[in-house]
């Protein structure tokens, strides 16, 4: 244990604890910028300095593990000049037209100039005006509010192994930016979308497709519906109240509602739907020597990965489509068909926790007549928040609305499709029964729950015990593709999220996103799921009527022209926004 | 004669590029000792030595050995550091130009000593001649059976491997040099943990200058109290001093620790360039201060220029006559640091341009007493809070500047205030 | 081909990147490394193009913009400047018909400013190709560059 002062209070904290963390088990404040929880330590912004007493130079708090006796102080008039100076120095350097970024009001910048009463900047601005990347679907790259921080670069290297983003330069003159400033959709980006998710400043954020929902909401020629997937009902909350975790269902609802939507639907749905094609296509392959493993498409982060660099291994890769897409799908055939309405005039929007699924939406496989996205928009998380602030709705004070028929009947096997291993699980419980003839005794597959990289079950199926796996982040996803490709790989079936923690940790989520909230997140998830009347996907009435009365017989032709796709092999991105709009 | 060559002695005598040269003039006979001693033994006479980093920051050499030593292997690294890029600096070049094999020698009782199995030396890319002559010494000296396996019989095997620099200063600081050898561009990393416990390839690493190497044979030789006599209390031996500038005769000069800056500008440099009066004069490189004639008398001695919030440097004095004006050597200063400068740490990053922009207001006679507020200010922040050895030093001489040029700063902002009224 | 040729010499680890670059900038006539090479060695090296880019683009030694023949270093810090009488940077602009940074027509000389090259005690110096060229005058330099046209 060390014991300590910092301000004159003593502390006792355990060995190799920082001051920064000591401080904050003490309710100290030290402002931080660089820092981010669960990443790596930079040391770089030097706005965490402080005082030690009796050493020349400043230390920052972030990197600096105390010694017992050592007497430190956070507001020394040192310290306070001396950050008040460093934030100074990168104002200087920055594109301070706060009130035409999105950040607005939501920035680290902001909000430290604030803390250190940053007033009159005494340094001259040295800040010359750079390109925008804007030329693909999903991300906004704005040099000109970067302030070097280096976390967008830690995410894309360390946690997704990609690498796409890098310091180019030394000095004043640095960026950060792919090779030779190109756009991000000529290279390697699978607009997974964690850079957004971490960056303090407006300097890497989602295209915001805001206008475009409210420009259909008020097009009266125009059905409007949306779809909500299973993460958000667990995460909307933050952005709105701040509380972590809380389950929003029946408010979200609510409040698509005032928003003008026609129809507000749950993704959920068609996450039970992937489940039977899904599951029927794995109990397929096993009976009949089909490709195995077996890997899940829902992700459109991962499909990008895998086509970019392990094309090799396209055929493990389910032909299911997402969720997403499913719904899309069924919204300009059955749905259209259903209402009546001309599939052109069905406006269908999804509210996703991804950027990726922005691209998704995109791809020329996902247009049925070949011409209209089956998806038209995707807003994230955050661009809901947005819009429900626009319209000034007061959430909390919301009544509890349930989902609109006939999409709208879910089970819990669905609702845990946002945490990594949900898909792995909701499969599980309907292979498990559609093969051995009996009931799962226990639903929860509790060893591929959890923020561990990679998650290994054995589940008895058919007489044959069987290896699965659930991965999350690019960075685990490399690891067991390597295995596939190789033919080394121990699993029968691999689920992965390319976001770490699953959807719920996805580029679109409220900011602060940390391994913590991402737990609360997930437990919230689970708790949807426990409260559930059904739990399993095959048991969902609503589907069960879908596949008589339309779809016909799972992995049958109808299935296959709707809720089934195809891959290919990429040599970069290919995803310029001139594609597609 | 106040020079007294110690480490230089074999200079203008042998051949660099021969062994048998080396070895005639009793070179590698220290090492020989030094593998019949024992480890801590050999590690003991460095401490007694006290002998400090000759690279600028004068660190003691003897607690890296033992925080080498205390590490366990398989793996170790020591790594002689010659990427000398401070401006007035050229003594690590003269040495290893014309005797390659001491600065080997150096790195061999070290690694004996802490047992390290592995050494690079990295030498600046602009060093094409001591990047070919420590190849070829290296070659020589394994070829001889000083370098390799079971070296002379004995369980200690070490190799060296020549590393080139690619035009960047900041890799002459250790984690930068580190990041480097891997491949990567030069930046920093978080100290601690320090190299002696995670350095190249996180593996424990012992990194000092090559004039650093260089003393460890004649420290074997004579032992560590003798060499100690030499010099003063706080700093002992001698040191290369490398005398460029408005001075006539340039060169390196190895003097003993205690020697005032002054005897070695007159009775070695000889006295500031004709027809001139020597106005200021750089101590230490671009890192170091810039101090007038009338604090010369000043002993080169590490303590002493504590005294400037400084280190020594790395033994440079560059003599400035009377033809330049203090704000033209700040600005190259700051330029050379901005140039330098790896980016990674904000004050470091975005400070060295606002220094330009005031400076260059001096230059150009439009400074407020503002700007002098604010220079001093920057220059103490990025002196207190930058991340390495490069921010942190750069701003030591428009410190010094400010505490012994002053006059010329308010003489200036007095001059723009009459512009202002139209007193003039 | 020279890239091939000296990335086999080479195991394929980032921590041999820079002597890569090393090697096949120095030897390549035009000095540079061009967007195919940088995907071969990213290749080569396990590593992203991004990765390549960036300690191509740290270092002063390197460059992404074709060069002259024969690179001119002119140094430019204290120990030079207070002994150049005669401003050498000028003289080789005059002479060269170029400014800093800029390439003859011809691609023969690229004329370019470095820190300290370590000849403080023969100033004022610049660096040609690996080659120290000190105690400058105005006819020295007259010579050196004549020598290099050839």
């Amino acid at each position: 244990m060390i014991t300590f002062k910092i301000n004159n209070i003593e502390l006792t904290v355990p060995d190799n604890t920082t001051i920064l963390n000591a401080a904050m088990l003490n309710n100290i404040k030290i402002p931080t910028l660089c820092y981010y929880p669960d990443l790596k330590i930079k040391s770089d912004c030097r706005i965490c300095s402080v005082e030690i007493v009796g050493q020349k130079g400043l230390v920052t708090a972030c990197s600096t593990i105390p010694r017992t006796g050592m007497s430190i102080f956070t507001n020394s008039p040192r310290v306070l000049n001396a950050r008040k100076t460093i934030l100074e120095l990168i104002l200087a350097n920055h594109d301070a037209n706060c009130t035409a970024c999105a950040k607005n009001m939501n920035c680290e910048l902001q909000n430290l100039a604030n803390t250190l009463s940053i007033d009159k900047n005494r340094f001259e601005s040295v800040w010359h005006p750079m390109p925008i990347d804007d030329d693909n679907i999903a991300l906004v790259r704005n040099p000109n509010r970067c302030i070097k921080c280096g976390r967008c670069i830690d995410v894309c290297k360390n946690v997704q192994g990609i690498n796409v983003l890098e310091i180019m330069g030394r000095g004043h003159n640095m960026t950060i930016s792919p090779a030779y400033g190109r756009y991000l959709s000529d290279e390697f980006c699978t607009f997974c979308g964690q850079c957004a998710s971490v960056c303090p400043v407006g300097a890497i954020l989602e295209k915001d497709d805001t206008e475009l929902v409210w420009k259909a909401l008020h097009d009266p020629e125009m059905r409007v519906i949306v779809q909500v997937a299973p993460a958000v009902r667990v995460s909307l909350g933050e952005v709105i109240t701040g509380k972590v975790g809380e389950i929003v269902t029946g408010k979200l609802v609510s409040a698509l509602k005032l928003l003008g939507f026609h129809s507000v639907f749950d993704t959920d749905f068609t996450a039970d739907l992937t489940i039977i094609e899904e599951g029927y296509e794995l109990i397929d392959r096993i009976q009949n020597g089909g490709v195995l493993p077996m890997m899940t498409s829902c992700c459109p982060g991962w499909i990008s990965y895998a086509e970019q660099h392990f094309p090799d291994i396209l055929p493990h890769i389910s032909s299911c489509k997402s969720p997403q897409q499913m719904f899309g799908a069924l919204a300009k055939s059955y749905y259209a068909e259903a209402q009546n309405i001309d599939p052109k005039h069905v406006f269908v929007v999804s509210v996703m926790p991804c950027t990726a699924k922005k691209y998704e939406a995109k791809r020329p496989e996902m247009k049925l007549d070949g011409e209209h996205p089956d998806v038209d928009v995707v807003l994230t998380t955050r661009e809901l928040g947005k819009m429900i602030k626009q319209m000034g709705i007061d959430f909390a004070a919301l009544p509890e609305t349930p989902f609109d028929a006939p999409f709208g009947i879910t089970t819990g096997a669905a609702a845990i499709f946002g945490a990594t291993g949900g898909v792995l699980e909701a499969a599980l419980r309907t292979v498990y029964e559609k093969v051995n003839n009996k009931p799962l005794e226990h639903l929860d597959f509790v060893s591929v729950r959890g923020l561990e990289g990679i998650k290994e079950a054995t589940v008895t199926v058919g007489g044959a015990t069987i290896k699965v796996a659930a991965v999350h982040t690019l960075a685990n996803a490399k690891i067991v593709a390597e295995q596939v490709k190789n033919g080394t790989s121990p699993y029968t079936f691999i689920e992965v999220m390319c976001c770490p923690g699953g959807c719920i940790g996805g580029g679109g989520q409220p900011y602060g996103t940390t391994n913590k909230t991402r737990q609360e997140r997930i437990d919230s998830t689970y708790r949807v799921d426990a409260t559930m009347k059904i739990r399993k996907s095959h048991e969902n009435p609503t589907i069960i009527a879908l596949y008589e009365n339309y779809l016909g017989k799972p992995l049958g032709h109808k299935p296959h022209h709707l809720l089934h796709t195809h891959y290919h092999a990429r040599k970069k991105s290919e995803k310029k926004s001139s594609d597609h709009h | 004669m106040i020079e007294q060559k110690v480490i230089t002695k074999r200079i203008g005598h042998i051949n660099p590029l021969s062994i048998e040269d080396f070895i005639s003039l009793d070179g590698y006979a220290a090492f020989k000792k030094a593998l019949s001693m024992n480890r801590m033994e050999v590690i003991e006479q460095v401490e007694k030595a006290y002998l400090r980093g000759r690279g600028g920051a004068g660190f003691p050499a003897a607690v890296k050995m033992i925080g080498l030593a205390k590490e366990s292997g398989p793996v170790k690294y020591i790594i002689g550091n010659a990427d000398e890029g401070e401006p007035g600096n050229f003594k690590d070049r003269y040495l290893m130009e014309n005797d390659p094999h001491q600065i080997i020698e150096g790195m061999l009782i070290v690694a004996y000593a802490t047992r390290a199995t592995h050494g690079y030396i990295y030498i600046r890319g602009e060093y094409d001649l001591c990047i070919s002559t420590m190849k070829w010494s290296i070659e020589q000296a394994t070829k001889h059976g000083f370098l390799g396996k079971n070296i002379m019989g004995s369980d200690f095997s070490f190799t060296i491997e020549v590393r080139s620099g690619a035009g960047a200063y900041v890799c002459g600081e250790e984690f930068a040099l580190i990041e480097s050898i891997e491949g990567k561009p030069g930046r920093t990393r978080v100290k601690p943990p320090f190299p002696t416990s995670r350095g190249v390839f996180n593996k424990p690493t012992l990194i000092n200058n090559v004039e650093t190497f260089a003393n460890i044979p004649v420290i074997i030789s004579m032992g560590g109290a003798a060499y100690a006599k030499v010099g003063t209390a706080t700093s002992t031996g001698t040191k290369l001093i490398c005398l460029s500038g408005n001075v006539k005769n340039k060169g390196v000069f190895e003097i003993p620790f205690g020697v005032s800056i002054r005897s070695v500008i007159n009775e070695l440099g000889g006295g500031a360039a004709k027809g001139h009066k020597l106005k200021m004069v750089q101590l230490g490189g671009a890192c170091g201060p810039i101090i007038p004639e009338l604090m010369l008398d000043m002993a080169i001695d590490y303590e002493r220029f504590e005294e400037f919030e400084s280190k020594t440097g790395a033994g440079a004095i560059i003599v400035i006559d009377e033809r330049f004006n203090i704000f033209e050597i700040l600005m190259k200063v700051a330029l050379f640091f901005s140039h330098e400068s790896c980016g990674k740490c904000v004050p470091c990053r975005e400070g060295h341009i606002q220094l330009i922009i005031i400076i260059q207001k001096f230059i150009d006679r439009k400074a407020t007493s503002q700007d002098l507020i604010s220079l001093e200010s920057l220059a103490r922040v990025m002196h207190q809070t930058s991340l390495c050895g490069l921010g942190q030093t750069s701003p030591t001489a428009i410190i010094s500047a400010l505490r012994y040029f002053r006059d010329d700063f308010i003489d200036c902002i007095e001059f723009h205030e009459c512009e202002e009224n139209g007193q003039l | 081909m020279l890239l091939e040729d000296i990335l086999l010499k080479y195991p394929p680890s980032e921590e041999h990147l820079i002597e890569i670059l090393l090697e096949f900038q120095t030897q390549k006539e035009t000095h540079y490394i061009s967007e195919e090479e940088i995907a071969k060695i990213a290749s080569y090296l396990h590593i992203s193009e991004s990765r390549v880019c960036s300690t191509n683009s740290f270092y002063s030694f390197f460059s992404d913009k074709p060069r002259g023949k024969h690179i001119i270093q002119v140094c430019k810090d204290i120990p030079c400047y207070v002994n150049d009488s005669f401003n050498v940077l000028e003289t080789l602009q005059k002479l060269l018909g170029i400014h800093v940074g800029e390439t003859t027509a011809n691609k023969k000389f690229t004329l370019e400013t470095t820190s300290c090259i370590g000849c403080c005690d023969n100033p004022p110096a610049i660096r040609i190709d690996g080659k120290m060229y000190t105690n400058l005058t105005v006819d020295k330099i007259k010579a050196i560059i004549a020598e290099y046209r050839g």
